[in-house]
């Protein structure tokens, strides 16, 4: 019984919001990974698109909210996702092209993109602050709660509840499904494929007739979605503030960068690296321990090994354990 | 017109509009000479920030994106020499802190020795993960205890471990230290990897040192502050009470309270002033010399450099340590002017990235272009909000009063800073991107 209230407890307070954390920092990573491995460059305006997609589809949940439209035990926010996906093509189709592009044809060096995507980070800044503000913005609504910590007890008469939320769920199944389309777009399509070889071999791809302007409208677009529906999980699992999705830049990149840059499959394998490690090193084990340990064994302090507010030095030190260890990651990626 | 000619003049602009800023309330100026000087002394440290990072970029091609960290390293040196000693707190944990913090050190360092000197395979894991699993915790056996009653001492005004009581000055050179301390260490680990890695390196430890910075009570007090650190300059206060000092002010014909701020506040200018043209010197010996010419050759071509004998790891190595240590001293004289530590309001987008649009806009290579951009981009972080909200009323005057969007309009006037500043990055970049001041 001890043990099955210990597993409970791990479940409920190290996996659930491990995997929803990590299917987020995932999609993240993707985006990162993707502009990194067909544009070549580090972007650091990630977090902000990723903000700007959330905004936008806050916005629209707003307006289907105040005219009734709602999708039952579901967040509206996902009838609004579709129009932010959308907006957000449509501004980084529009950076590409006033911004990226210019770049692009003068061969710059990738640091000088990346210093670019600085200049395109502050402005996507001040625009989403310019029309949200920089507060806490919650737009979560439906059902709470998938399984309640009350009923749970109830349905299993163990002392240890399990809260899932409605909003892990929805977190870990559209992750799912977004990473199943694009691996099949990646791998099945025309598109999909020249992308691949662009990505791989530059020049090759170029001389079999891959029209690298394409290449490269598909990637941002894909990158938007991405990044939209990252912001919009992230949103809803914890609260939409301009400042933190700035702040998932370190996450995220750690993420792409401990599965090897430019890897697919190691975007996403990292981001659930640094998602576990994350929240296994912060959390207080006492509770798990009491009930998996003998009596005897029982600690006495809460044996949570670094306080909370530094997940980042976590994900921190994985990234320069597996730098200083495993240079291209841990899934073998690009190193320009 | 010669390019001299063009860059004194750009000096001269920036001089022009802070004597404005002081002299009439025309548009966005606010007409008071307390503002000139604050708007001054900040531009004079963020100069000297972006020498620093001049030094990194325009000198070696380093890209660091970790200023904020060292500017706070340098905040929390100024804490750490400056405020008066606690005995109370030495005698009770202090020692045991340190000893702590040694036993961590030597955990990492017996750790790293493992890596070099043990052959590899299941053996050295093993020993390697043993020795940082037993190191961790004894390290807080130690630690945990000792700062719990270093915290319990007047946690209301105290409750760290205090400082050395030395002159506050003397924290200048010792902000630098400690940044350059921790540039090394990073350095060791990021440099030589691919240039990306860096940046993304940078950012995280700066990162961490504000994490630490907030959490730590022990050392600085966390998000609680210290406040009321000691100053170079004497309080305004005394000056008011201060006879000789009220009648030189009516003889300037000014009256004691706003002579006294103006004084103060000059005085800190005048200090900044020489920090600035002494690192200013260096530096432009530094470019001239061997040694920069040397730099920039590794930077314009790191393979030739490389093939020249030159030893581009410890290169970059020596000059991260030398531009991060320039924005812990300015870091330090920050926390100074500010006379209190307040680890809650460092941000990257002001503290990081802000020197960084300053760097390119003022040319990156040239440390007179680093100057003037650090004056100028300061100056108009502070005036684009006045200005937005200028620009907001003449947007919005035709509007109906009371309109829903007028009122967001006018109210988010003042998040326009952000947008500003990378509009300004983004033209600099794309239509001259060598900067205002160029590199000769």
């Amino acid at each position: 019984m001890d043990l099955l209230n210990a597993l409970v407890a791990l479940t409920n307070f190290v996996v659930v919001p491990g995997l929803a954390y990590g299917s987020q920092l995932a999609l993240g990573a993707l985006g990162v990974t993707l502009i990194y491995g067909i544009l070549r460059f580090s972007n650091f305006a990630h977090g902000d698109t990723m903000a700007f997609g959330a905004m936008v589809t806050i916005l629209i949940t707003w307006a289907f909210q105040s005219m009734g439209i709602s999708a039952g035990p579901l967040p509206t926010a996902l009838l609004a996702l579709p129009f932010g996906i959308l907006g957000t093509i449509g501004l980084a189709l529009l950076t590409d092209r006033t911004v990226y592009r210019f770049y692009r044809q003068q061969k710059a060096k990738p640091v000088i993109f990346v210093m670019v995507s600085l200049g395109v980070m502050f402005m996507m800044n001040g625009i989403v602050r310019f029309i949200i503000g920089p507060g806490d913005q919650r737009f979560a609504d439906g059902e709470r709660f998938i399984i309640k910590a009350r009923t749970f007890k109830q349905m299993t008469g163990l002392d240890e509840g399990l809260a899932i939320k409605t909003t892990q769920g929805i977190t870990v199944i559209t992750a799912i499904i977004v990473v199943a389309v694009l691996f099949w777009f990646l791998n099945k399509t025309r598109t999909g494929k020249s992308m691949r070889a662009y990505s791989d071999n530059e020049d090759l791809a170029l001389l079999s007739g891959i029209n690298p302007e394409r290449v490269v409208m598909y990637t941002w677009m894909i990158v938007a979605a991405l990044a939209t529906i990252a912001g919009v999980l992230y949103g809803l699992d914890k609260s939409f503030k301009p400042f933190t999705y700035f702040q998932l830049l370190l996450p995220i990149f750690a993420s792409a960068i401990v599965g090897g840059l430019g890897n697919p499959i190691g975007a996403i394998a990292g981001g659930f690296i640094i998602a576990f490690s994350e929240v296994t090193i912060t959390y207080a084990w006492k509770k798990v321990l009491t009930y998996g340990l003998p009596d005897s064994l029982a600690p006495d302090g809460l044996v949570q090994l670094l306080s909370t507010d530094y997940k980042f030095a976590v994900s921190f030190a994985i990234l320069i354990v597996v730098l200083l260890f495993k240079p291209t990651g841990l899934f073998k990626g690009k190193a320009v | 017109m010669t390019e001299t000619m063009k860059h004194t003049l750009l000096f001269v602009f920036v001089g022009v509009m802070i004597l404005a800023e002081g002299m009439t309330d025309f548009l966005f100026f606010s007409g008071s000479w307390n503002s000139a000087l604050v708007i001054l002394n900040m531009g004079l440290i963020s100069a000297i920030m972006a020498i620093g990072v001049n030094i990194q970029w325009g000198f070696a091609g380093l890209f660091n994106v970790g200023i904020m960290g060292f500017t706070a390293l340098g905040g929390l040196a100024v804490v750490l020499v400056s405020t008066p000693v606690i005995p109370a707190a030495w005698s009770s944990g202090g020692v045991s802190i340190v000893m702590a913090l040694v036993m961590g050190a030597l955990t990492v360092v017996s750790a790293v020795m493992i890596t070099k000197f043990m052959p590899g395979g299941k053996l050295r894991t093993v020993v390697l993960l043993a020795v940082l699993i037993v190191g961790f915790f004894v390290y807080r056996a130690i630690f945990d205890p000792a700062v719990g009653s270093v915290e319990a001492i007047n946690p209301a005004l105290q409750g760290n471990i205090g400082g050395l009581g030395l002159p506050v000055l003397l924290a200048w050179p010792a902000g630098g230290l400690l940044a350059a301390g921790a540039a090394w260490l990073i350095g060791k680990t990021a440099l030589g990897l691919r240039s990306d890695y860096l940046a993304i390196a940078t950012l995280g430890i700066a990162e961490i040192i504000i994490a630490v910075l907030k959490n730590e009570d022990w050392l600085s007090r966390g998000v609680k502050n210290v406040v009321g650190l000691p100053r170079p300059l004497p309080y305004e206060v005394d000056l008011q009470s201060d006879p000789s000092f009220v009648e030189r002010a009516a003889s300037w014909g000014m009256d004691p309270v706003t002579a006294s701020t103006v004084y103060v506040k000059a005085g800190y200018a005048l200090m900044f002033t020489v920090v600035l043209l002494a690192l200013l010197w260096m530096a432009q010996m530094a470019l001239k010399s061997p040694w920069g010419r040397m730099m920039r050759a590794i930077r314009d071509n790191e393979v030739a450099a490389e093939a020249m004998g030159k030893d581009v790891t410890r290169r970059h190595l020596q000059i991260f340590v030398l531009g991060s240590a320039i924005c812990g001293i300015a870091g330090a004289m920050m926390t100074t002017l500010d006379s209190q530590m307040t680890p809650g309001t460092y941000n990257p987008l002001r503290f990081t990235f802000l020197i960084w649009v300053m760097v390119i806009v003022g040319g990156s290579g040239n440390n007179f272009g680093a100057v003037l951009g650090g004056m100028l981009i300061w100056f108009f972080w502070i005036k684009v909000e006045p200005m937005g909200i200028l620009l907001m009323e003449l947007v919005t005057s035709g509007m109906a009063e009371g309109s829903a969007l007028k009122a967001h309009l006018l109210e988010s006037a003042s998040h326009m800073r952000l947008f500003t500043m990378g509009l300004i990055l983004l033209l600099v970049l794309r239509f001259s991107p060598r900067g205002l001041i160029p590199e000769k």
